[in-house]
């Protein structure tokens, strides 16, 4: 029998990376900015709160000693400044300085995880530990706390009662981010301007600002999937690489959820599913047919990127100037 | 006229061209900045000497015949998929399934090597390779470029999707083929027979790679700026309308370019597992892929440019690994130092396309109309 | 009107793009309760001056005032603050988005977004004026003059009163423009001030209060238009007179060359686009087109041309010793192969005929690189015919290795009409083609397009400008919603009865 109590949590914890990743993503992308900097972004995002929190852990003298508050906040705040630091450089880059934006999508990807590996390496180097990773246990015990009550209702509490604080975070993300985009007037118009920014321009709507905008709200909501990683599904241990390919999966996510990020909650856990089912398929002994599961996400993100674009109906497109630099006097 | 302009304070113009001696004045500039803000990060961050630090980086790249040609195969690989890259770029195609189009090759390769290593002769084995991996990486450019021609399918998600099928479908293949069984790597493959290396010239191990990609490099240049699918591609990419209105087929060229472009992935990717590597690993293209893509963009999509700017980050990367161990620094830190330097030459172009006019202060332009 | 204090005032006004000077110290004013023609051929920098008072573009220098206060338009929503709404040319509506959402898009009202009270107040200027628009129906499903209706809305719902219209009747009907003018002298005795920029003659002399000209950038003057008449603007316009009269020799020998029989076409989204169309096109002979834009005219060139798919019917080629061949289901390439030499001169030159990015040796190349079985593209012929076109054709450019795009656009009409005639055609298709030049180039086009039919080719044109059909074509057949309205000789077709065709198929007959 297919063990869902266990399997549900697992998925939840895998997606929220994710869904925060592609949330960000998404709102980006309604500004025509296609960052494919967010791996990058997710990487700074957790090594900016790895070393908020490693500056806290060693400042105080226990972990008795530790304020819930600022354990919170500090690696919260350092995470959210990291990844808004990288958004505003890609901006920078893109907007104002009108550069092809999958290069420098390219590039801040290589700088981020660059980033994120070398003060990683170094903050191990300093604790001097034996294995290549840094433990930072007692901050995750405030990032990775329960709901009260998860333990005691079963397999209720434990589907949907289990997770930090961040995933609901994320969930309750993911639905504003929608309803903006959808009922609001700052909503409107960065679709506007995603989808034809002389329109919007002409329309008296501040482009810059709003690519601006878009693009460092989505980099720092991004970069928290980073943080939930680190503190809350890692449990606090940073160790090099580890993150992985997530920050593409967020990417292929945006395009599975056809740019929704309300869809993105439940295609999210979807996705982290599928990413660990492979560790809940009787395959026996044969190692190699896991690696083939490991494959899912991104074949069902191609068929779904196939299909929209088959039937090609107009409101399921890619934002219509996706990936172009905007100069309003262009001739 | 005596009364002041009062436009906003700064605003940008189109520039008309650029000398080309220009262009490349405010290239090398960016180049000398990026030096500069990276010599003070390094500084900052390790607190070494930054002149030390680039001696350091030069006799990493430079400093042995050993280390000569190491520098010269990396920029061999890198240069064959920025090749491969580039003609998918001219046609406005984003192809960044670089990685995994070459991974695909490589996996060909190993295939054949693993596969029929002792039944065939090993020239006829080598041949196989080579048009196993040719057409491999063909067939993984050839999926993104059918939905494209067809269906108009986005080509960049697609073909980045599609790097990360062929990592798992490498990471499959490893695990069926690891030696011993449950070591999770595949290892040096037919170490005694040496059965589906690629010759080796002399007593250069990589002097063959570079010998390939410097011939792959003339035939790229001349396919693109003089043959007659050259010509579509430029036209496709500039305008699909009126590619179709003297009569080019669009999808026919999409589908060709992409088969060129997966093709000499392919090669790249052969290369790696039968010309040096004689191993695979899901990280054989170690982010060459989306490297290449920078490489190709940085000479404006021209083969011979991209001699120079793989050349200019394959150093970087080669100096900094040296940094890392002279300095005992994290290997990381080349890819702080590679994004620095690219940040610097992405912003650069800014300055070639584009003039910023300051606001001429109120008193200068009295000045000027008296 | 002396006493009357200037809505806008624009002093000495320059803009520069590149080396190209738009316009170059250019004085303008502006008075409410008057309709102002900004008259200039293509080119003259209407548009650009326009574009700097709605804020698209910012001076390179020159002052603006609004009602006598010296002025900043940095973005167009300062010209927004100041009552300044532009309708450009090219529609500037988000496709995804609502009609209520375009209008609404840019406004900075107070509190939560409501359209249903934007719906309500949309439909109240619908009804005020009569304009009949849907508020919730995405722009993309709209017609072109739809579309127009929403930009028009979008200005008046902001409550702009001063109205900048550029070429607004280009792409209406005859009835939709009369509704236009009807509602733009509404506004005017409402006391606002608006601007159409145009180079049609007529529509100065009928609307416009006053009329002000610009010519390569300059500004010529402006006038009361009662005080003024059709020839002496276009002296102004032109800079010397230029005399009216088109050539029109005798056709020599003419004999069929394309039978086009019960030819129907629909659109991708299955609007019938062409109704059972049938004619010949003789060669040495010009068959003119004309009709309301929108009305097949594009899909019939583009069907004979193989590049739009048709649902039935037959296209024939036919030879001079009489053989027939069907053109129908063929592709450019295979029509090219089959040996019929098919010459196009689209509507869209440079999104169409030209790569605006190559220079003029590889555009003269488009058509012929495919020429021999080598391997490599022959670049030595190109480049001759390149000089020979910029020299007989008089092409001003820098050189032969000038970008396209960087010509205006008389001279990348000469490079592509040079292009396919090049080819020595026996058919040559035309598609507006003199729209947008200035008069000088107008009569060089009509000049190839004569020495052509001299030459036998047979050519179809399709054109806007009644007059120009009138005095040039041989035949013209007249499209009507896709159905062929009537064909009429040119020499003794009265302008009327064309433009009656144009709107009712038949002309007056289908009132009988």
């Amino acid at each position: 029998m297919f063990d869902f109590v266990s399997f549900i949590p697992r998925a939840v914890a895998q997606s929220i990376p994710l869904l925060l990743g592609s949330t960000g993503e998404t709102l980006t992308e309604k500004s025509g900015n296609l960052n494919l900097g967010i791996p990058g972004v997710m990487y700074v995002g957790a090594i900016s709160g790895v070393i908020g929190a490693f500056m806290y852990e060693q400042s105080v003298s226990s972990a008795e000693a530790m304020n819930g508050v600022l354990a919170i906040g500090i690696p919260l705040c350092a995470s959210l400044l990291g990844s808004l630091l990288m958004g505003l450089l890609y901006c920078f880059l893109t907007v104002t300085l009108r550069a092809n934006q999958n290069v420098t999508g390219l590039a801040l990807t290589t700088f981020g995880v660059g980033f994120g590996n070398f003060f990683g390496g170094s903050l191990i180097k300093l604790t001097g530990s034996e294995v290549p990773s840094i433990a930072l246990s007692a901050t995750s015990a405030y990032f990775s706390r329960a709901l009260p009550f998860a333990n005691d209702l079963g397999w209720f509490g434990k589907i949907f009662l289990s997770y930090g604080f961040l995933a609901y975070t994320a969930i309750i993300i993911a639905f504003v981010t929608a309803y903006i985009l959808r009922h609001t007037r700052v909503g409107l118009q960065l679709r506007a301007v995603g989808e034809s920014p002389n329109t919007a321009d002409a329309a008296g709507i501040n482009v810059n600002r709003y690519k601006y905008a878009a693009t460092c709200t989505g980099s720092m909501i991004a970069g928290l999937g980073g943080l939930y990683y680190v503190m809350d599904y890692a449990c606090g241990v940073w160790s090099n690489d580890a993150f992985g390919d997530r920050g593409w999966l967020a990417i292929a996510l945006v395009i599975f959820t056809i740019w929704r990020p309300n869809v993105g909650v439940l295609a999210s856990i979807l996705f982290g599913g599928l990413y660990i089912l492979y560790l809940f398929i009787p395959t026996g002994t044969n190692l190699a047919v896991k690696e083939l599961y490991k494959m899912l996400p991104y074949v069902v993100t191609l068929i779904v990127l196939v299909a929209t674009s088959m039937r090609n109906k107009r409101e399921d497109q890619p934002p219509a100037s996706l990936g172009l630099a905007y100069f309003r006097e262009e001739r | 006229m005596n009364k002041q302009n009062q436009g906003p304070l700064v605003h940008i113009v189109k520039r008309g061209a650029l000398p080309w001696y220009c262009a490349w004045g405010i290239r090398a500039a960016a180049i000398v900045l990026a030096l500069l803000a990276c010599a003070l990060v390094t500084t900052l961050l390790t607190g070494e000497n930054p002149i030390q630090i680039y001696a350091t980086m030069i006799a990493g790249a430079f400093g042995t015949t050993r280390k000569i040609w190491i520098l010269l195969q990396n920029i061999a690989i890198l240069l064959c998929i920025s090749l491969a890259l580039t003609p998918a770029f001219k046609m406005r195609f984003w192809n960044i399934g670089g990685e995994g189009q070459v991974l695909i090759g490589g996996l060909a390769t190993a295939a054949c090597m693993i596969c029929l290593g002792d039944k065939l002769p090993n020239w006829l084995l080598i041949c196989t390779m080579v048009a196993a991996s040719i057409a491999a990486g063909a067939i993984w450019a050839l999926i993104p470029a059918f939905c494209k021609a067809k269906w108009n399918t986005n080509e960049t998600l697609f073909t980045l999707m599609m790097n990360y099928v062929a990592t798992q479908l490498v990471a499959f293949f490893v695990i069926l083929w690891e030696v011993p069984k449950g070591a999770g790597k595949i290892g040096i493959i037919n170490q005694a027979t040496e059965a589906g290396w690629l010759p080796q010239i002399g007593s250069y191990k990589y002097l063959l790679n570079v010998l390939v990609v410097a011939v792959l490099t003339i035939l790229m240049y001349v396919y693109l700026n003089y043959s007659k699918h050259g010509y579509e591609i430029a036209v496709v990419g500039e305008s699909e309308r009126t590619a179709r209105y003297v009569g080019i087929k669009v999808e026919k060229v999409i589908i060709r370019t992409m088969l060129v472009s997966g093709a000499v992935c392919g090669i790249a990717g052969l290369l790696l597992v039968g010309g040096t590597d004689h191993t695979i690993t899901t990280t054989i293209a170690g982010g060459r892929g989306f490297t290449a893509v920078m490489v190709s963009w940085l000479a404006k999509f021209n083969p011979i440019f991209m001699i120079f700017t793989s050349f200019l980050l394959v150093f970087l990367d080669r100096g900094a690994s040296e940094i890392s161990t002279v300095f005992g620094l994290n290997q990381s830190f080349a890819d702080i130092l590679t994004g620095i330097i690219l940040f610097f030459i992405i912003g650069c172009e800014f300055f070639i396309s584009y003039k910023i006019c300051f606001r001429k202060s109120a008193r200068k332009e009295g000045k000027a109309n008296v | 009107m002396d006493n009357k204090i200037a809505a806008v005032k624009m002093r000495n006004i320059t803009k520069t793009f590149g080396s190209v000077v738009a316009n170059d110290k250019v004085w303008l004013d502006i008075y409410r309760g008057e309709i102002l023609a900004l008259l200039g051929e293509n080119g003259s920098g209407k548009t650009t001056l326009m574009n700097m008072l709605s804020g698209i573009y910012f001076p390179d220098e020159g002052e603006i005032s609004i009602d006598g206060k010296e002025v900043i338009i940095r973005s167009p929503k300062d010209a927004y603050d100041l009552g300044i709404g532009m309708v450009h040319q090219h529609f500037k509506l988000v496709d995804v988005l609502t009609a209520t959402e375009n209008i609404v898009l840019g406004l900075k009202e107070k509190g939560k977004l409501d359209l249903k009270a934007a719906a309500k107040k949309i439909k109240d200027i619908c009804d005020q004026y009569g304009f009949e628009v849907d508020p919730n129906q995405k722009i993309y499903d709209m017609s072109v003059s739809q579309k127009q209706t929403v930009e028009i809305i979008k200005v008046l719902y902001r409550g702009a009163d001063i109205l900048i219209l550029d070429e607004p009747t280009a792409v209406l009907t005859p009835q939709e423009t009369d509704k236009l003018f009807a509602v733009l002298r509404n506004m005017r005795d409402d006391g606002k001030a608006i601007v159409i920029i145009t180079h049609k003659m007529h529509e100065v002399e009928e609307l416009s209060d006053r009329v002000a000209i610009l010519r390569h950038g300059q500004f010529i003057g402006d006038m009361p238009t009662k005080s003024t008449n059709a020839q002496e603007m276009t002296n102004m316009m032109v800079g010397h007179s230029v005399t009216l009269n088109i050539e029109r020799p005798e056709p020599v020998d003419p004999k069929p060359r394309i039978e086009v029989k019960n030819l129907t076409v629909r659109s991708i989204d299955g609007v019938l686009k062409l109704d059972d169309v049938s004619f010949t096109a003789n060669s040495g002979e010009i068959l003119g087109i004309a009709g309301i834009s929108g009305c097949g005219q594009k899909e019939l060139l583009e069907a004979i041309a193989g590049l739009q798919p048709v649902e039935s019917g037959s296209i024939c080629y036919v030879e001079d010793n009489g053989e027939r061949e069907e053109l129908l289901g063929k592709d450019p390439l295979r029509i090219a192969e089959m040996g019929v030499s098919l010459s196009f001169v689209p509507e869209d030159r440079l999104g169409m005929g030209l790569v605006g990015n190559m220079d003029l040796a590889d555009n003269m190349m488009l058509r012929s690189f495919r020429r021999g079985h080598s391997f490599f593209t022959d670049r030595k012929s190109p480049k001759k015919l390149a000089e020979t076109v910029v020299r007989e054709l008089e092409v001003n450019t820098p050189g032969i290795s000038t970008q396209v795009r960087k010509l205006s656009g008389g001279n990348v009409q000469k490079v592509l009409v040079g292009r396919e005639i090049s080819s020595a055609p026996t058919v040559l298709l035309t598609a507006y083609a003199v729209r947008g030049l200035d008069i000088n180039s107008s009569y060089t086009i009509y000049d190839l397009i004569n020495r052509q039919k001299a030459a036998g080719v047979a050519v179809i044109y399709v054109g806007e400008d009644l007059d120009v059909l009138l005095e040039l074509a041989d035949r013209i057949l007249v499209l009507c919603g896709g159905k062929v309205s009537g064909i009429v000789e040119g020499r003794s077709a009265q302008k009327r009865d064309v433009g009656m065709m144009m709107t009712r198929l038949g002309g007056n007959k289908a009132d009988e």
